[in-house]
């Protein structure tokens, strides 16, 4: 009898330290690094216009661009039960630009014909969630032939007691080197202009403060504002600009440039299939741009995993100080541009997406979670106008 | 000047009227399509927007780096 007992004993001390060495296993597990999601989006872009920058503001804006990225994010619970979220991201861009071949217009095509881009990123953030507290940092890169970009970043949260409010402020810094790459005929003292050789620096300091307010079970709101400084060469050294005397010369733009955008989000889910999401932004800069953007996008629900979202996007802006087209530039200026880009025009952007997430996963596959197309049409008062097409992808781990 | 009061106080008194959400109660807001900022499928859009138009910022997005010079 005594030995039953010893063994029952034994047998029950022995699952206890079982169970307890599967609990020990789960939360080591738990601490590990898993995939959380992987987004994959391609895009193909075109566009075409008359008012090429290349060309001193005439010729054509024929552009392709086909884009790739692909996003992993990884989480874990550190073993404060904090969330970890490492997220890698790289970017391909390859493109085809019918005015960028005009640097050199006594080629038949140049090497600037085409440019691959190619952009890796890589962030991490801590969340905590019993105080509402959430902080991360990030770095990038950016490179295509004439140009690279460094950028690092860091960000952080706070919600409120009730979590129904949110605070977060990013402060970004990007330290970009341009090759200066002239028009072929301004090249090797051809200019009446002093031209620096080499390369040059461009340098981009912002701070994006956000307040985010969740109003009713149905509303949500987001108020932003970005302080944004701009140091270095802000021009691009392959635009021509045109004087009314018949002179050519490489566009010049202060070496400063101060941005304040202030936005404002509202999304508002109607019923139980229409979700209204609305954006509107003003922005002004110390080249004398504002600008005024304003969208709506409705998401009508077909059924709880399926949806349309036709969306409208209206956008206008004023001139820099320093626009003027082809041949209007009076000589003795000190900035001048021919950049359409810059000029004064209203866009008017239009177009729909449609969203699949089955319960079952995309093609029956589990971790297929969603599926998102999207085309655009983008038309500009100065003759430019493009068309988008866009297909998101995402597995859920 | 009067509107940006008036607009002011009516966003105020909107706000002051929030409802406390429980987190149940968060299935709408929590919904994929009502994310208060950019889509992952709307990224190569909002790129090209910055390029092609002399206004950027304010939408959670990148505010530098690349040329985007064509």
């Amino acid at each position: 009898m005594k030995k039953i007992c010893l063994t029952v004993i034994g047998l029950y001390i022995g699952l206890l330290a079982a169970f307890s060495q599967t609990v020990q296993d789960s939360s080591y597990q738990k601490r590990r690094l898993k995939i959380d999601e992987i987004n994959l989006v391609s895009s193909y872009y075109h566009q075409n216009g008359d008012h090429a920058a290349v060309t001193g503001g005439i010729g054509s804006q024929k552009l392709t661009d086909l884009s790739n990225s692909l996003e992993v994010k990884l989480i874990r619970l550190d073993r404060q039960q904090r969330k970890q979220t490492w997220s890698v991201d790289i970017g391909l861009d390859h493109y085809t630009s019918a005015s960028s071949d005009k640097i050199d217009p006594k080629t038949v095509t140049s090497a600037s014909y085409a440019d691959t881009r190619i952009y890796p990123s890589v962030s991490f953030s801590r969340e905590n969630e019993k105080k509402g507290t959430e902080w991360g940092g990030g770095l990038s890169f950016s490179g295509e032939y004439d140009y690279t970009s460094i950028g690092a970043n860091l960000h952080g949260s706070k919600k409120t007691a009730n979590k129904m409010g949110e605070f977060t402020a990013k402060g970004q810094v990007y330290m970009d080197r341009i090759n200066l790459i002239y028009p072929i005929e301004l090249r090797d003292g051809n200019s009446t202009d002093p031209l620096k050789r080499g390369g040059d620096s461009r340098n981009s300091y912002s701070l994006a403060l956000s307040w985010s307010q969740i109003v009713n079970q149905r509303l949500q709101v987001s108020f932003l504002l970005d302080l944004i400084q701009q140091q270095g060469y802000l021009s691009l050294p392959f635009n021509r600009v045109y004087f009314s005397d018949g002179t050519v010369h490489v566009e010049r733009l202060p070496d400063s440039r101060f941005k304040i955008p202030i936005g404002f989000r509202a999304n508002y889910f109607a019923g139980d299939r229409f979700i209204f999401r609305t954006y509107y932004r003003y922005y002004k800069d110390s080249w004398g741009l504002a600008a005024h953007t304003a969208s709506l996008e409705t998401s009508i629900k077909l059924s709880p995993f399926y949806s349309l979202s036709p969306f409208y996007r209206y956008y206008h802006q004023t001139a820099i100080d320093y626009f003027a087209p082809y041949m209007t530039h009076a000589p003795g200026k000190e900035f001048y541009s021919s950049n359409f880009d810059l000029s004064q025009f209203s866009s008017h952007f239009f177009g729909g997406g449609v969203r699949f997430s089955p319960p079952r996963g995309i093609l029956g596959i589990q971790h297929l979670n969603s599926l998102e197309l999207r085309y655009g049409h983008y038309t500009r008062s100065n003759s430019l106008h493009s068309n988008i097409v866009s297909v998101h992808l995402k597995w859920k781990g | 000047m009067i509107q940006k009061v008036i607009a002011g106080i009516l966003l105020l008194t909107a706000l002051n009227s929030c409802q406390v959400v429980k987190e149940f109660q968060k299935n709408r807001l929590n919904d994929a399509e009502m994310i208060l900022g950019n889509r992952k499928v709307e990224k190569t859009e909002l790129s090209f927007q910055s390029y092609r138009e002399g206004a950027s910022g304010a939408n959670a997005g990148k505010s530098g780096g690349g040329c985007g010079c064509n």
